[in-house]
């Protein structure tokens, strides 16, 4: 047992067993308390829900490790969506064939990177704080969208899009299948790839990375725009699970890609991070949520429980590095 | 002149980009440079520059606090029960109360960020979810309109009536807001515990070795945020005479980029309260020149989008290196 955990910790990080561990804690508490927890509809509710919120923290993930933020991703993803939207109601909405969701889609794509690349190359050239840029980008998006909508949402896709939203392979819910693509595309870019490296790089020292001879600039542009790109990837999913698009659909889920990021082990300042730990802080926020619904509690009081869940484990994270800094002491 | 550039040039940038706003509206639209069109814009902002200048506070000590807006409407939901509590109340009460659940609820903030060593922006995003949360589940969204007649009674403090037969009035909000610059603008410019502040959020580990109380200091940002917070909770109550709980969520944001505008800097140690009153204002103007322009209102947010990241996008550069090339050259 412990070798496997040595190695799960050398494979994924350090996070991942503790996570693991909440994880186990967390089923089995609801397992003994919540009826109709530990069944197999419970958990393909779970297994639809997650890979919206899922692509946004992968969206969000990236930015961080490189040091920065991306506060724009909801309006994003709305953008994107609106986009592919746009682009089936061109085509006759419910009676649109399938290639002009297909282009829709790289459109949608191409929207949700030209955004990231704007604020990347911002950040990048001029300096300016992500925060602040992408917070910009966000209220800019949001007008944007509102204008172009005139607030209210459109409706009426071919029904081909439910099969994507809502349909199942081998059991699987789609959803979910794209949602592990994109984090196991994600994983692969962070830690095999020169890119991956280099935002690292860029997080853990902007300066001593540019003095290494690595392109910063280039990096973070690149790593903005692949954010935008994966908000679009989450922007099409939400129009095919809401079988509409409205700017601020998923505005709530902001704060929680955040905290769900920090959950998994990212380091605030950046330069550290790894995607399976934060997949799994997911998953623990998923069921912590889904379990509350089932014991009765409502949307509002997950929220505050998974607030309450990141303070206390930043505090224990606190207490296991006290105790790391007292042995080394000691030794 | 020169001094002001150099020493303040984000707010020396803010107020010519104002000044230039403000000659081009009121040649463009003839309601712009009214009595009654600046008083409601004060009157409409009040609460804004009130919560700016608490964060403009965290920001100076190189925090960043989320949860403020939120805290505001934890507090308008406290002081009701409160008020009913102890029948009835006034507003040295209200005040009172808003200040003290505030600061209690920017402490807890604090305590956790100086205690457990977590960056203030973890912690203020998990306090925003956990505030907001608690919030909606134990008022399980309801409003409230019930509140005591001296909170929801509009305030006049001053009033005339414009040749037009219009009236300009500013309310209780505006005094409040003043109220509020100035016990910011002391704090931070004429105290040693300003001085100190400004000198944390430059460099936290520096201050710490000359000797400043650094758990203190978090105590005092936070809890102004805080104060500031629940004060701004209280006029906005007072505006809208209804609580809502959702009504100030999304609202901190929005306050961030004002404040930032301003020429307060994310990491610490730069800001001034003229510069977050400009900031605020210069977002206020701008949509109110749009809405005097007739542009469509779905475009304003657009439009101060865009604004805001062009804002952004040149606030490194130096305008007193370009005002005064020579000096450079020597």
């Amino acid at each position: 047992m412990l070798p496997l955990i040595a190695r799960i910790k050398a494979a994924f990080g350090a996070e991942v067993s503790g996570l693991l561990a909440f994880l186990l804690l967390v089923v089995v508490v609801f397992g003994a308390t919540a009826p109709n927890f530990l069944t197999l509809a419970n958990f393909d509710s779970i297994a639809f829900q997650l890979p919206e919120l899922g692509l946004l923290t992968l969206a969000m993930l990236i930015p961080i490790i490189s040091g920065g933020f991306n506060l724009a991703i909801i309006y994003t993803a709305n953008m994107a969506g609106l986009t592919l939207a746009f682009v089936l109601n061109l085509h006759g909405g419910p009676d649109a064939g399938f290639w002009p969701f297909v282009y829709g889609s790289v459109l949608a794509l191409g929207v949700g990177a030209l955004a990231g690349c704007v604020m990347g190359l911002v950040i990048a050239y001029i300096g300016a704080h992500p925060i602040l840029v992408s917070l910009a980008m966000m209220i800019f998006l949001r007008g944007l969208g509102e204008f172009l909508t005139r607030g209210g949402d459109i409706s009426g896709f071919p029904p081909y899009l439910a099969a994507l939203g809502h349909g199942s392979v081998l059991g699987i819910p789609v959803p979910l299948i794209l949602f592990l693509v994109c984090a196991a595309l994600w994983h692969v870019l962070l830690t095999r790839t020169r890119h991956g490296f280099a935002a690292r790089m860029v997080g853990s020292n902007l300066r001593a990375t540019s003095y290494a001879g690595i392109h910063s600039k280039r990096t973070l542009t690149l790593v903005y725009t692949l954010s935008g790109m994966m908000c679009a990837v989450a922007g099409i999913l939400m129009l095919a699970r809401f079988n509409s698009v409205r700017v601020g659909h998923g505005e709530a889920l902001l704060l929680v890609t955040v905290l769900a990021c920090f959950l998994g082990g990212v380091d605030p300042f950046g330069g550290f991070g790894r995607v399976v730990p934060v997949v799994i802080a997911l998953i623990v926020l998923q069921v912590l949520s889904s379990g509350l619904n089932l014991l009765g509690a409502n949307q509002h009081l997950s929220t505050a429980v998974w607030g309450l869940f990141l303070t206390g484990v930043m505090i224990l994270r606190w207490g296991a590095g006290r105790i790391a800094d007292r042995q080394r002491g000691r030794s | 002149m020169r001094n002001f550039l150099r020493d303040y040039p984000a707010e020396a940038k803010l107020l010519a980009v104002l000044l230039l706003m403000c000659t081009g509206l009121s040649i463009a639209a003839p309601q712009f440079l009214t009595l009654t069109n600046f008083s409601s814009l004060l009157n409409n902002n009040a609460v804004n520059v009130i919560w700016a200048t608490g964060l403009l506070v965290v920001l100076i000590a190189g925090g960043i606090d989320i949860s403020f807006a939120v805290a505001g409407s934890v507090v308008q939901y406290l002081c009701v029960y409160a008020f009913t509590a102890i029948g009835g109340g006034n507003w040295a009460v209200g005040f009172l109360c808003a200040g003290v659940f505030g600061i209690g609820l920017g402490l807890i903030n604090a305590f956790l960020i100086h205690q457990f060593r977590i960056i203030s922006i973890v912690v203020t995003i998990s306090t925003f979810n956990a505030f907001f949360g608690l919030l909606m589940f134990f008022s399980s969204g309801r409003f409230l309109y019930n509140l005591p007649s001296w909170w929801s009674g509009r305030v006049i403090l001053w009033e005339y009536k414009t040749a037009s037969g219009a009236w300009a009035d500013l309310t209780l909000p505006v005094a409040v807001m003043v109220a509020a610059m100035v016990a910011t603008w002391a704090l931070i410019r004429h105290t040693t515990t300003g001085r100190q502040l400004y000198a944390f959020g430059d460099n936290a580990e520096g201050a710490r070795r000359v000797g400043i109380n650094v758990g203190m200091m978090q105590a005092i940002a936070f809890g102004w945020c805080g104060m500031m917070a629940g004060i701004g909770g209280l006029m906005q109550a007072n505006i809208t005479k209804e609580v809502v709980p959702n009504a100030l969520i999304g609202r901190e944001l929005d306050v961030l980029a004002a404040v930032v505008l301003g020429g307060a800097r994310l990491g610490g140690g730069r800001g001034s309260v003229l510069g977050c009153f400009m900031g605020v204002l210069l977002v206020a103007i701008a949509q109110n020149g749009l809405n005097l322009l007739g542009v469509s209102p779905y475009a304003f947010k657009m439009v101060i989008g865009l604004i805001i990241l062009i804002a952004i996008s040149t606030s490194n550069v130096d305008l007193a290196a370009l005002l005064a090339p020579r000096r450079r050259e020597r």
